[in-house]
């Protein structure tokens, strides 16, 4: 059996130039992802972003039309057997046997991923215990509620004991505090050492797990990286926020030193800096001129602020590359 | 190709089969009609109707068996030899019927049935070859149907052999064809249901074009089974090696026919 690369230089997975279609309808048209090693990498993007199908790749479990996959510095394609068996995967349903107890669903997973027959109940306690499911161990699967399906389905993708971990919606039709619990999981498992790629739609779930994002559209990448990379490429100077009394404008403050231009918010007024060290003076100068201040609030612009925008200038490139074809 | 997990796939296929109530319990009734209920009611009825003309008739009959045949009918009667000769050579053909029918039903819900459930995926991801997957299936789907029918015909002997005449019954021709001749048919029909399971949208659709399948194979196998009985133990062995033959060949081509992706439902054309 061949090594799974481990090298911190390598990324866990690969994807280049990835193109995919089923029948006339295309799934993935130039995908670029990279998930650094030892990480949790979400993959953002809407219903038909073509996520679900990239895991699948991933682990060869699809095949592709063009295109290289490199996971674990393996191609799935040749190496399928040593690719998956580094891999735990969480689909968007639990895909677990609602006939069999959860002991006897985590047991089947063990020995097709030919876990040693003497460790396989140590294996099963521990998955089981680190995902709070041991109670149910015993019962039908038919009977556990999507909360500890979920939960049953983490415990087997870990039961052999993974390099990577791909997690397709994993919070999908949870309690906000059963997904809560389940984000805590995850976060917990890169501290053992673990990468994780991870599918969502629900941007609140990346905000604050995700070290690296990718952003999905119509089965393509439209950008990638740290988030707070990302951030400060389509934010580049600090803002404010501000509120004040009464129906004043306050969009003068733009003429101020330092302020490079303002735009309308939902609570007030934008004021973008060329550095937060300029928002006293903004202050100051709005209370010289009659102005009661209600709020201001630094502003750190969220996953949800870049995802939108990301779309939002994917949009605009699209509708401009379109009037250039027109023109032309 | 890794025989233990093919054997894990057997085992957890066999597991969900024994406790789906609702399959086995249909597929009891099924067999309890062939083996049991059918053959005892004509039996009972051409031993208690005497020396009627329905009777004399069937025993004039038999005189168009080959000789062979004839050699092997027992009794002194014409009830006794008519009702030798229904057991023998009429129901306990039937016996293929049953493990068939059971095997197309079970083998077409197979592959299929994984996709519908949303656990092709599990399979698809996991380190298991197609290959061991499909031969796993087809090793689930023949082992129950097998040991039903063997349960079954078990039955049948205990049951219909006293009114036949005695402890007579099954012949040699009969040990071949259940333990040699039978398994090559399921192995055929199920390796067809197989890939057909593997490459349908749906369960209803797999158990419609199963049906179409195994119905002629039900009636080529009943067929070869009443053949194997009439003639020799050479002819039987015969016709177990062809079916073996044709059924390894299925199910090798079977084995590379299905695709990591159909488990996900989303193959070409699919």
């Amino acid at each position: 059996m061949k090594q799974v690369s481990s090298h911190p230089a390598t990324p866990a997975v690969s994807l280049r130039g990835i193109a995919k279609s089923f029948n006339d309808v295309t799934a993935l048209s130039d995908l670029d992802v990279e998930a650094p090693d030892g990480q949790i990498t979400v993959l953002l993007g809407p219903n038909g972003a073509g996520k679900t199908t990239a895991i699948r790749i991933v682990t060869g479990a699809m095949s592709t039309e063009a295109g290289t996959v490199r996971t674990l510095g393996l191609d799935p394609e040749v190496d399928g057997e040593e690719v998956r068996h580094a891999c735990g995967v969480v689909s968007a349903k639990p895909a677990l046997y609602d006939r069999l107890t959860g002991n006897e669903n985590l047991r089947y997973a063990a020995e097709l991923n030919s876990v040693a027959k003497n460790i396989i109940d140590d294996r099963i306690w521990a998955a089981a215990g680190r995902f709070g499911i041991e109670h149910a161990l015993n019962s039908q699967v038919g009977g556990y509620s999507t909360g500890m399906k979920t939960r049953l389905a983490l415990a087997r993708s870990v039961l052999h004991e993974p390099t990577l971990l791909l997690f397709d919606e994993p919070t999908s039709g949870l309690d906000p505090e059963s997904a809560q619990a389940v984000l805590q999981l995850i976060r917990d498992m890169t501290s053992d050492g673990h990468t994780v790629v991870m599918c969502t739609h629900h941007l609140v779930e990346a905000e604050g797990l995700a070290d690296h994002v990718v952003v999905l559209d119509s089965g393509t990448d439209l950008v990638a990286g740290p988030p707070g990379k990302l951030i400060r490429r389509f934010w580049p100077n600090d803002s404010v926020e501000i509120a004040v009394e009464g129906d004043r404008s306050i969009e003068d403050v733009a003429l101020l030193d330092g302020v490079i231009r303002t735009e309308p918010s939902k609570n007030g007024v934008r004021v973008i800096l060329e550095n937060p060290g300029v928002t006293p003076d903004v202050v100051k100068a709005l209370v010289r001129s009659g102005h009661r201040i209600e709020m201001v609030n630094p502003h750190e612009p969220t996953l949800e602020e870049l995802y939108f925008a990301v779309r939002k200038s994917a949009r605009d490139l699209g509708e401009s590359a379109r009037a250039d074809a027109v023109a032309r | 190709m890794n025989w233990s997990r093919t054997m894990t796939v057997a085992r957890t296929d066999v597991k969900q089969l024994v406790l789906a109530k609702d399959f086995w319990l249909p597929m009891s009734i099924l067999g309890s009609i062939f083996f049991i209920i059918v053959p005892l009611i004509l039996l009972l009825s051409i031993t208690s109707l005497g020396d009627v003309a329905a009777v004399q008739n069937i025993a004039d009959t038999l005189e168009i068996l080959p000789q062979k045949a004839q050699d092997q009918i027992k009794g002194d009667t014409p009830q006794g030899r008519t009702s030798y000769a229904l057991a023998v050579f009429l129901f306990a053909p039937m016996a293929v019927v049953v493990p068939l029918t059971i095997s197309t039903a079970v083998g077409a819900a197979s592959l299929v049935g994984e996709r519908a459930r949303g656990t092709g995926e599990f399979l698809a991801h996991s380190p298991a070859a197609t290959k061991e997957i499909y031969l796993g299936k087809l090793l689930a789907s023949l082992l129950p149907d097998y040991f039903t029918t063997m349960v079954g015909f078990t039955c049948y002997s205990l049951i219909v052999g006293p009114d036949v005449g005695g402890w007579f019954f099954p012949t040699t021709q009969w040990w071949l064809l259940m333990l040699f001749v039978l398994p090559g048919f399921m192995v055929i029909g199920l390796s067809l249901v197989l890939r057909l399971s593997g490459k349908v949208k749906s369960t209803a659709a797999a158990q419609q074009a199963s049906g179409l399948i195994t119905l002629p194979l039900i009636a080529i196998s009943y067929a070869q089974a009443s053949g194997a009985i009439y003639g020799t133990a050479g002819t039987t062995i015969i016709i177990g090696a062809i079916t073996w033959a044709i059924g390894l060949t299925s199910t090798w081509r079977g084995m590379s026919s299905v695709k990591r992706q159909r488990l996900l439902g989303v193959a070409d054309g699919v």
